[in-house]
């Protein structure tokens, strides 16, 4: 485009102008893409689950045990394919500053139910050999500094007393939803230390028929309904969006920020493109008396807006992307797999196309519009 | 000589339209910096104001919350025996067992459908005189032997089948409600209450999770944690009950400051560099008018002044509008997981006079940052040159 030289040499004029706006612009751009990113994050958080796998949990509440003999009767029902359980162990860590959660499972049919944990095999068969082994997460490395084979101690605070396990294996999530900071041990080595009968935290069960998944929910809570421990089944994938919901309406929050932001460097975008304007009212006069036309006036000022616009966006949120993505930034393990998604880096780009419209469309229509003989009349 | 300020103020009306724009940019700034730390703050307060600093919580050894808690009959016995423990105008010790038990609930309206963990909270009839602020506002306490529950006054407006006479169902059982209570904005607002002795069968328990007892001489604190952690026939830790329930706060109090902190920060790195673009453009134009004020025998100090003072009354225009703006937001509910004790806390959005003084203060640095280098231009401009 010819006029590209025109419409650089107009930006390069105030350079500190153009820098200052195009900085401001991509900074709310940065902020916007952070803020849609922590919704988006949690919405894939609920979305992430097999549609083979249900989780079992006690149906008076979610923090009660289910008793360990259910197993078996699981194992027996028609449609399942696998049964493993998890109980929450809640323990600390040296000055517990931070936090990681740690599970004692049934190892063998838990990393079966879990293939996306992948674990190197001679780890794993080190992991399922040892009672006192533990399988933690390939961050955890990273966060503690632990190595495989080290002895680590926790407090236990739900199970009281010190525990010391032993690093066999390190995980890697397949799937980026998944937790890379987790640990996981064996059950029987709860079990044999608290003395007292076992007991699931809840179940995780596999089934042969994703497709009905319901049907086979409401057969399982039927076995147990008029048990000691009633049971309430769903998929896995309810079961992670109830956790999501649990934050609030994150959505409204982060929705009003981020509308507060867009509206903010409109204000600081139009403001400096109405101050240029407002300095060359000679140039477009002379501009038009040299043989512009009207309309590639209009159409110069709206270029000018728009690459400060696409210059903050590319900064902004290319900045955002690239900064998640090499600090691994999970938000301390509440945020896993935090990414700016397309469809948000779609949505910032929308925005700074409006802005360029919004920011523009009055200067560009002034200098359309100016009478010459009147602007030139006004030059210094 | 100080250049007056009617010259600044009449020099801002000539730019209308760019000062607004600059002062509603800080002012959109300022407005998210109440707000957010209006969220934090109104978080920690709920928590905060929860127990009284003459009551002592006891867990058992290790645990950090209730939930992971478990306290059996006969520990209790031994610490109502404790000569730390005060008594009531009955004699009998102020001493509250209490059974702890989170229970997932559907929420209800506009503000988000999904799960809440809700606090029930088993209590004893000593509950009403050991912990502090506690006021039936509605309906009467819960008959012992019934399957009857009172409710915290934040809990009632968010989830369904809270009212007075309605049931609510969970642990398998259907309870009714009977009463409605405040507890001076703090955390019990957000609980459902019911006696022991129902509740604790209805969840399996036979044991408690807590006991918060009244303190007989509230300085003497020290020896009696002292006293109960170093008793052999009990393994429990003793908080001071207002200190334990600040503590849970920290974890969510402290991220919700920082990203506060965080987010406005960046935001006002933008607004910043709108001002900066405002000054220096008002600077170059005005430059005739600095060079007449400059041979008039101003000196450059006050020329710099002058500008600092421009640029620090739009922002604070723009600081007090956003402080208008950020105000209906105060006393709004909103809730969210405590992860700390893994319950659903309904607290109030708290705008503080202490905090409006800050986002004025914010706002004027945000302006004195902002045109300090522009100022710092026209008070170095040469004065033939300009004149020209």
């Amino acid at each position: 485009m010819k006029f590209f030289h025109l419409v650089l040499a107009n930006l390069g004029r105030h350079k500190r102008r153009t820098f200052l706006t195009i900085a401001s612009v991509a900074l709310a751009l940065f902020l916007f893409a952070s803020l849609q990113t922590v919704v988006t994050t949690l919405e894939r958080a609920a979305q992430f689950g097999s549609a083979r796998r249900l989780v079992m949990t006690n149906a008076s509440g979610f923090i009660l045990p289910l008793p360990l003999s259910y197993a078996n009767r699981l194992r027996a029902t028609e449609g399942v394919s696998n049964v493993t359980w998890a109980n929450w162990f809640g323990g600390k860590y040296g000055d517990n500053k931070t936090f990681f959660a740690q599970f004692a499972v049934d190892p063998k049919s838990y990393l079966e139910v879990y293939p996306e944990m992948v674990v190197p095999e001679d780890q794993k068969q080190a992991f399922l050999r040892e009672r006192s082994a533990a399988l933690i997460g390939v961050r955890l490395l990273d966060k503690f500094g632990w190595r495989v084979g080290q002895n680590i101690t926790l407090q236990g605070t739900i199970f009281p007393g010190d525990w010391t396990f032993t690093i066999r294996g390190v995980y890697t999530p397949s799937d980026p939803i998944l937790n890379d900071d987790m640990m996981l041990f064996h059950h029987e080595y709860l079990e044999e230390r608290i003395g007292r009968p076992g007991i699931a935290g809840w179940y995780v069960i596999e089934i042969d028929d994703a497709d009905n998944a319901a049907g086979a929910a409401k057969v399982m809570d039927d076995q147990f309904r008029n048990s000691s421990a009633p049971t309430k089944t769903g998929t896995e994938q309810a079961f992670n969006a109830s956790f999501a919901t649990m934050w609030g309406n994150v959505s409204l929050l982060m929705g009003t920020i981020g509308m507060a932001v867009v509206f903010a460097i409109l204000l600081v975008s139009a403001n400096a493109m109405m101050m240029s304007a407002r300095e060359r009212t000679g140039e477009v006069a002379v501009l038009k008396t040299i043989g512009f036309r009207d309309r590639t006036l209009f159409g110069l000022v709206m270029l000018e807006a728009g690459f400060i616009a696409l210059a903050g966006a590319l900064i902004g949120l290319g900045g955002a992307k690239l900064l998640y993505r090499l600090t691994k930034f999970n938000g301390g393990g509440f945020l896993p797999g935090f990414d700016v998604t397309p469809r948000t880096l779609l949505l910032g780009t929308g925005i700074a196309l409006l802005l360029m419209l919004a920011s523009g469309l009055v200067p560009a229509l002034r200098a359309a519009r100016l009478p010459v003989v009147q602007a030139l009349r006004r030059v210094e | 000589m100080r250049i007056p300020l009617s010259y600044n103020a009449r020099s801002l009306l000539q730019r209308p339209v760019s000062t607004a724009f600059t002062a509603l940019g800080i002012a959109l700034v300022v407005a998210v910096f109440i707000g957010m730390l209006a969220l934090a703050n109104g978080f920690r307060a709920a928590l905060v104001r929860t127990g009284s600093p003459q009551n002592v919580l006891v867990l058992r050894d290790g645990a950090d919350s209730e939930l992971s808690s478990a306290i059996d009959r006969g520990t209790v016995s031994v610490l109502s025996s404790s000569p730390h423990v005060a008594r009531g105008g009955d004699g009998r010790p102020l001493v509250s067992p209490e059974a702890y038990v989170v229970i997932p609930l559907p929420r209800k309206g506009f503000d988000t459908t999904g799960l809440a963990n809700v606090v029930v909270r088993g209590v004893s009839p000593a509950v009403w005189s050991v912990r502090a602020n506690l006021d039936v506002v509605a309906g009467r306490r819960p008959e012992s032997g019934r399957p009857e529950i009172c409710v915290g006054e934040k809990m009632a407006a968010r989830f369904d089948r809270t009212g007075i006479g309605e049931t609510l169902r969970f642990g398998g059982r259907d309870w009714t409600v009977v009463c409605r209570f405040t507890a001076g904005g703090s955390a019990f607002e957000s609980e459902i209450w019911g006696e022991n002795e129902q509740v604790m069968p209805a969840f399996r328990r036979t044991e408690f999770q807590s006991v918060t007892f009244r303190l007989k001489d509230t300085g003497a604190y020290e020896e009696a944690k002292r006293a109960l952690e170093t008793d052999r026939r009990l393994a429990v830790d003793a908080y001071r009950e207002a200190q334990f329930y600040a503590q849970q706060s920290e974890l969510l109090g402290s991220i919700l400051q920082a990203l506060a902190i965080m987010i406005t920060g960046i935001m006002a790195a933008g607004a910043v560099f709108g001002a900066i673009n405002t000054m220096y453009a008002a600077v170059a134009t005005r430059s005739p008018e600095i060079a007449v004020l400059l041979t008039l025998g101003f000196p450059p100090r006050s020329v710099l002044a002058s500008f600092l003072v421009e640029s620090a009354l739009i922002a604070l225009a723009g600081g007090v509008v956003g402080a208008l703006i950020a105000l209906p937001v105060n006393g709004l509910v909103t809730s969210t997981t405590n992860w700390a004790s893994f319950s659903e806390l309904a607290f109030t959005f708290q705008i503080t006079p202490g905090l409006l003084l800050s986002g004025l203060a914010f706002a004027l640095v945000m302006g004195l940052v902002g045109g300090f280098f522009p100022a710092r231009r026209a008070a170095r401009q040469p004065v033939v040159q300009a004149l020209r």
